[in-house]
């Protein structure tokens, strides 16, 4: 207000008319179709024709998109077992968790798996675990990345908490996610000869170069009060431990598979899988299930039928939706832009011109 | 209360008044930060977010990095803290250059050269010619002989017009040295900021005068920032200096106006608060619970037994953070940005500059464009606002002499020429007192023109008039004035100037013609102050019809009279005139009380009718904005009679059978009360059937009946669409638009002058015209325009256009917020209830500040109509007037969506990255990208038009999305190193995105569709026909209409009977009267009627 006042008076003081005059065109503003706000533009119409066009189109792309997802995910041989329950020996169904945890019990365990179809290599080997919060607060946070990539990082076990570490120094790798590794292990073989389970690039191969130091060896591990899970090769560096790589991938999901294998060989169809497990993992004190899962793989990934009858349910819709519409426009058309829609346009008595 | 100044005097007022330092400044260095930021603070969003943000450096429980929330505050607080030092910095700068700008003033009895600064109350400074003046002066002494200056006044108060300024009686005739030792005491009320008035006394000290005290008016003073002009040097007296001058008083921030959004935008951010509470009171019971019963049994969680005591508030202070997201941060930033842009847009209109003078529309106020599209009154000021306030001269009237009406131009009427060459004494009298009866200054030109400086414009055309009329008012010097007429000079000294005040109605000069030294009391005003005082046996009549006729034509009249004074009269009279000049109370009221004394047994002489034109495409704006639903009141300080003859002839009201015009009037309490009924009572019958009723009132009955019926004036003024207030003082013309506000109505207030400065501030909008009355009323107000017309387009163009863009962005800020925030809320469902964030701090951060706001900023561009349909159907307007577009119903549906499309994107990423694939980074990108899938979704469609911009920000933005997360996923130390890489190789994630897109804007298209086709609302019909290309409109077009007041002459009946009550018409009006659009749409309905008529 102040300067605006200030330079109207300045102005005036000067009184010429050329300089009133300059000041105006100062003031007048630059034309461009920006600040008039006309800069060209296209203006949709959801005209029935546009809307009908866009859902029959999405039907008619969703539901041959959804066929061939489902015809992927039927593609997918898959043969999942549970094991806890059953690998627990009868005289302790009572108390798993006292069988869990005792050291001496006999914990190894054999499953017979048959193979419904010729499973073509390779054929991944995952664990599966429900109810098991990999997701939870508490133990996302509970890591050190810094740790885990360099030697250097060592000390930072802040957020490590409560498995920080031990009387004799830092915990490598700290904190509950890697303290809770699974170790539960299988052995496959048919027809009583051992199949072979590369464990080799089972973890993601920017984990192994850049996630996971090279010089970084586990240290203090598993050695506290508390026992976890499986403990580590202290010889090897974290940058081999696969294992380690693939359960620090955290689950977004209560419910997850974490690869263990791979099978580099097909197996025939019609033929039984003997399985030896070492059930150690203790899931029983939260009800969590354990499963077994063997499973090829297609384009899509493993076996999931929610993309492509999702596709099915969506384009169906659609087309649902389109013929919906149409049947609409033919049995109740209504003429687009009708000013006799607007209600002072209704008026009989007509307009003042 | 007082202030006794003593001049001159260098130590006994330094303590006692400030320096004249002038300080605009809010803050010093020292208090800058405190003070800003407690300022900031005292928003409750602001304090909202502080508080977060406070809680997330905790880190038990942040979800996320605490930058995520501090960055984004930090940044908003610095950019307005940064805004206001800026400002405060230019304030500081101009105090310094006016502060230290070099003047003279005495200081122990020589003349020094000192900054402006140092000026102390009692000094004298000197000014020369073109000097500004420092701070507020008391003439004592000026170049010119009779004690004269020159000021131009513009700074303060925007008139143009050189105002003359004298030295008070008691310092005439001092000799310019001895101005330097004089000494006295002047007598003056304390500073306040009327720049109209200042009562004061000045006694000089001997040796200079006797003791006599001498009367000080605004006359004898120079305030500061005016300018010397015409004037080789003045020198005065400081009275009032640095911030206690009268300018300093009136200077004040005004207070900010919250629009009618912001307030339900407030409204709404509440409701969403309750909402967050009640979820994270839920989600933290059910956390505590779960964490009770199911986590201690996790043993890989490994809770500890015994927690620490605040352990039950880990929970819900997680949720807590974790929802905050809910209220966007970002929303303050993005409504600041996009009104300070609807405000340029305002600015750079090139249709709404007024190509005569050059002058841009401007929007002062940049915060409330939006209120404008939701304008329900306008109050509106007569004379320069609807009319051009240049006044002609057409017809008068002398000695029952009718000139001027066969050709509407006295000017040019052969038989009042021939009477001016035959010097008719009559109208020689007339002429006379049309050149010399008011306050113009003639100044000479170099060319040898004369130029007269009026401060009314009626005066400058009669001035002008009785100039080609061969009456020309040649040079006034001091108290001596000459005119010439047909060659021959005459000589007349200005003996008093009775000055015309709003309560008088007329002005007078006592002249002494030096030629036979009569004394002469020349006078003009509105008849209504002049025929009554007319001398018995005069014959008035034809006066009287003279001023109806004039004032049906629309014409300003004013009665010209002139009277004889004998010279003890004159004397006698000028004693009292004298005294009650020199009182310090009620001066004004003394002063009216002694004029009437010598105003009486007039002579009258005649009446003058001055045009003044209607401005173009007045009746036009009027009529559109009408349709629009909009209600005009016209608030004048002219006679009832022009102000409805002005009305009629801008479509203001319709005449006879198609509208009524009720009359309030009355000088009593009683009458009032029954004229307030009868015209209720009419509205109501009235109200149910469409009819164009119109009141009019008049200042005095409004006053009893804002005093004493204001329940039933407010009932009246809800009903009545069209009112006609008629001689109102600006107090009552503020009083009027807080009457309609405390109906809840949205007013806006548009004027030109001085006058309507108090309704323009006090108005939710106030609309100033950059008139030829000065820009008093366009700097106080919000928005300026040059010309009345441009009204409509300000209205119904940038309002509406404002107001639908906000709505938009308003709610698709919460909208978005509201997805990424309901997902949290789901993940957590299946993370244990533990407060895990889906999304990392970085992906949520740039969603807020950056993802989600570059698209919908685009959204400044969309017009959904185009302003030529909107220009052809104003009704539209209703749906921003009825708040259609922002409120808990829509508000309602976007919440719903937002919840839609969470269920959407979440349901569909937990099921196709469940499994192996349930990597928690994977699966946050993949729900993140269905995020910003959808959000570019939904701000196409709810885009209606696609210029370049909107493509590139809406598109542009879902490519940058992906560039910036490869960005990052190319950084190994980031959490996200080659997820993004990794999904992209994925067919499953493209498929998933499509899938996302698909379920979540298919049910929002169909919808939309549904009710675009079939339930369309009026806004969606005009859009399919204007862009159809089908008939847009067959009706309503508005054609531009040339009308002259003389061809609109329709025989009012209303006008004359006083007494009679009016009896009510029943005819069947216009059916397109918005009254009827109003209630098929159901905005108003009787029930809020009754509800806005609870007292007030």
């Amino acid at each position: 207000m102040d300067a605006n006042g200030a330079t109207t008076s300045s102005a005036a003081g000067g009184g010429s008319s050329s300089k009133s005059s300059a000041k105006k065109n100062s003031r007048k503003p630059k034309y461009s179709r920006f600040t008039q706000q006309e800069l060209p533009a296209c203006k949709p119409v959801l005209t029935p024709g546009l809307v009908i066009a866009t859902f029959t189109i999405i039907g008619i792309v969703f539901i041959p998109l959804g066929l061939v997802s489902l015809s992927a995910s039927e593609h997918v041989v898959e043969i999942v077992d549970r094991y806890d329950d059953s690998c627990v020996p009868p005289n302790y169904s009572n108390d798993k968790l006292k069988f869990i945890q005792a050291a001496d019990t006999n914990k190894s365990c054999v499953r017979i798996l048959p193979v419904p179809k010729l499973m073509k290599k390779p054929i991944y080997i995952y664990y599966q675990l429900d109810n098991y919060y990999q997701n939870h607060r508490r133990y996302v946070k509970s890591r050190s990345d810094k740790q885990l990539r360099s030697k250097s990082g060592e000390k930072d076990i802040s957020d490590c908490t409560p498995e920080d570490k031990t009387k004799d120094g830092p915990i490598v790798p700290c904190g509950l996610v890697a303290w809770s590794l699974f170790n539960d292990t299988y052995g496959f073989s048919l027809d009583s000869k051992m199949i072979k389970v590369n464990k080799h690039n089972i973890a993601w191969k920017s984990d192994k170069d850049h996630k996971f130091g090279d010089d970084v060896y586990p240290k203090n591990f598993q050695t506290g009060g508390l026992i976890g899970g499986a403990k580590l090769n202290s010889s090897l560096p974290l940058s081999e431990q696969e294992d380690l790589m693939v359960w620090m991938r955290t689950a977004a999901l209560p419910t997850f598979r974490k690869l263990y294998g791979k099978i580099e060989e097909d197996l025939p169809a019609n033929k039984k899988i003997q399985v030896v497990i070492q059930n150690n993992y203790n899931t029983y004190s939260f009800g969590g299930k354990k499963k077994l899962v063997l499973s090829t793989t297609s384009w899509m990934g493993g076996k999931n039928d929610f993309l492509g009858i999702a596709y099915i349910i969506v384009g169906g819709l659609c087309l649902f939706l389109a013929v919906f519409f149409i049947l609409l426009y033919v049995i109740k058309p209504r003429p687009l832009g009708d000013p006799s829609y607007l209600s002072w346009n209704k008026s009989p008595s007509g307009q003042p011109n | 209360m007082k202030r006794y100044v003593y001049i001159n005097d260098d130590e006994s007022s330094h303590e006692l008044y400030c320096d004249n330092r002038i300080s605009n400044r809010k803050y010093t260095v020292l208090n800058f930060l405190p003070k800003n930021l407690w300022e900031q603070f005292s928003r409750f969003m602001n304090q909202y977010f502080l508080l977060i943000a406070c809680l997330q450096l905790w880190s038990l429980i942040t979800p996320v990095n605490p930058a995520s929330t501090w960055g984004p505050l930090i940044f908003i607080f610095a950019v307005s803290a940064s805004k206001e030092a800026w400002d405060d910095y230019n304030r500081y700068l101009s105090d310094k250059k006016a502060n230290e700008k070099l003047v003279w003033v005495v200081r122990q009895g020589i003349r020094k050269h000192i900054q402006a600064q140092d000026i102390h109350v009692g000094n004298i400074v000197w000014l020369r010619e073109n000097d500004e003046v420092p701070c507020d002066l008391v003439l004592i002494g000026t170049s010119d002989p009779q004690g004269l200056c020159y000021v131009e006044t513009s700074a303060l108060d925007g008139e143009t017009d050189l105002k003359t300024r004298l030295i008070p009686t008691a310092c005439m005739g001092i000799d310019f040295e001895l101005l330097h030792k004089i000494k006295g005491v002047i007598e003056c009320p304390n500073p306040d900021k009327d720049i109209r008035r200042f009562d004061a006394n000045l006694r000089l000290f001997p040796p200079f005068i006797d003791n006599d005290v001498c009367p000080l008016t605004i006359k004898n003073t120079i305030l500061q920032s005016c300018y010397l002009r015409n004037t080789e040097w003045a020198c005065g007296v400081a009275i009032y200096t640095g911030n206690e001058t009268k300018l300093g008083m009136s200077r004040g921030i005004p207070e900010p106006k919250l629009t009618a959004m912001d307030a339900m935008i407030d409204k709404l951010t509440g409701a969403i608060f309750v909402f967050q509470i009640v979820v994270v009171m839920v989600l933290g019971i059910a956390g505590n619970v779960w964490k009770d019963t199911e986590a201690r049994k996790q043993w890989y969680v490994l809770y500890p037994l015994e927690g620490p005591w605040y352990e039950l508030l880990v929970i819900p202070l997680r949720f807590e953070l974790l929802c905050s997201i809910m209220i966007p941060i970002s929303i303050k930033v993005s409504l600041d940005l996009v009104k300070s842009l609807y405000a340029k847009f305002i600015d750079w209109d090139s249709e709404m500059i007024d190509y005569e003078t050059g002058i841009p529309s401007h929007a002062t106020n940049t915060a409330i464009s939006e209120d404008l599209g939701q304008v329900e009154y306008i109050m509106t000021d007569k004379t320069g606002t609807l009319t051009e306030n240049r006044m002609i001269f057409r017809r008068c009237c002398i000695s029952g002499v009718f000139y001027g009406n066969e050709s509407g131009d006295a000017l040019k009427d052969t038989r009042l020429l021939s009477a001016v060459a035959g010097c008719s004494t009559d109208v020689v009298q007339f002429l006379t007192v049309m050149a010399i009866c008011n306050t113009v200054i003639p100044i000479k030109s170099k060319t040898g023109a004369i130029l007269y400086k009026a401060q009314s414009q009626d005066e400058d055309a009669l001035v002008n008039a009785a100039a080609q009329l061969h009456m020309v008012y040649v040079n006034k010097n001091a108290n001596t004035l000459e005119i010439r007429f047909n060659s021959s000079v005459i000589k007349y000294e200005v003996l008093e100037t009775l000055e015309f005040t709003s309560d008088r109605k007329r002005m007078s000069v006592v002249v002494k013609d030096c030629q036979n030294g009569k004394i002469v009391l020349l006078s003009k005003g509105a008849d209504e102050a002049i025929l009554p005082y007319a001398y018995d046996g005069q014959q008035t009549r034809t006066f009287i019809e003279a001023v109806e006729q004039y004032a049906q034509l629309g014409l300003r009249t004013l009665c010209l009279a002139w009277r004889e004074l004998t010279e003890d009269e004159y004397q006698e009279w000028s004693l009292m005139f004298k005294e009650a000049s020199s009182t310090l109370i009620d001066r004004e009221w003394r002063i009216a009380e002694v004029c009437t004394r010598l105003e009486h047994d007039f002579e009258v002489l005649g009446v003058t009718a001055i045009e003044d034109r209607l401005q173009d495409g007045v009746p036009e704006t009027i009529e559109t904005l009408r349709k629009a639903g909009i209600n005009f009141w016209m608030l004048t300080g002219d006679k009832q009679n022009t102000a409805i003859q002005i009305a009629l002839s801008c479509n203001f009201i319709s005449p006879e059978p198609k509208g009524q015009l009720l009359l309030i009037d009355g000088k009593t309490e009683d009458e009032v009360c029954r004229s307030l009924e009868r015209v209720l009572l009419t509205m109501r019958i009235t109200s149910s059937e469409p009819k164009d009723v119109a009141f009019a009132v008049d200042g005095w009955a409004l006053e009893i009946a804002l005093k004493h019926y204001r329940k039933a004036f407010t009932e009246l003024a809800i009903l009545s669409r069209t009112a006609i207030c008629c001689r109102v003082t600006p107090s009552q013309k503020a009083q009027l638009v807080e009457l309609l506000k405390s109906c809840d109505y949205r007013t806006l207030a548009i004027g030109d002058g001085g006058n309507d400065v108090r309704m323009i501030q006090q108005a939710d909008i106030g609309v100033g015209i950059s008139g030829r009355e000065g820009l008093q009323a366009a700097r106080a107000a919000d928005y300026s325009i040059g010309k009345f017309r441009f009204l409509k387009r300000l209205i119904l163009v940038h309002g509406r256009y404002s107001y639908n863009r906000t709505a938009f962005l308003s709610q698709y800020s919460f909208y978005k917020s509201l997805v990424i925030c309901f997902i949290q809320i789901f993940f957590s469902f299946i993370s244990g209830v533990s407060g895990t964030s889906l999304f990392n701090s970085v992906s949520l951060m740039a969603y807020n500040v950056f993802y989600t706001s570059v698209p919908v900023l685009a959204s400044v561009l969309d017009k959904d109509l185009s302003e030529g349909t909107v220009m052809q159907h104003p009704q539209i307007l209703f749906y921003c007037q009825a708040g259609r577009l922002l409120n808990p119903s829509t508000f309602a549906g976007w919440f719903g969506r937002s919840l839609f499309h969470a269920i959407v994107v979440f349901v569909i990423t937990i099921h196709a990255y469940a499994y192996e694939k349930s990597e928690m980074e994977e699966l946050s990108m993949v729900a993140l990208s269905g995020c910003i899938w959808l959000q570019a979704f939904v701000v196409a469609l709810e885009t209606n038009s696609f210029t370049i911009v909107q493509h590139l920000a809406i598109w542009g933005n879902l490519v940058a999305f992906y560039v910036i997360n490869w960005i990052f996923s190319a950084i190994p130390a980031s959490g996200m190193y080659t997820i993004m890489f990794r999904l992209c190789r994925q067919p499953s994630y493209w498929i998933t995105m499509f899938l996302i897109v698909a379920a979540g804007m298919g049910p929002v298209l169909a919808l939309k569709y549904f009710r675009y086709t079939y339930r369309p609302s009026k806004i969606n019909t005009l859009q399919q026909a204007e862009r159809m290309g089908g008939p847009i409109l067959t009706l309503g077009n508005i054609e531009p209409q040339q009308r002259s007041i003389e061809k609109e002459v329709s025989p009012l009946s209303i006008s004359q009977p006083k007494s009679r009550s009016p009896t009510p018409v029943y005819e069947p009006l216009l059916s397109d009267s918005p009254n009827s659009s109003r209630r098929s749409l159901g905005s108003r309905s009787s029930s809020s009627y009754s509800r806005n008529c609870k007292d007030n």
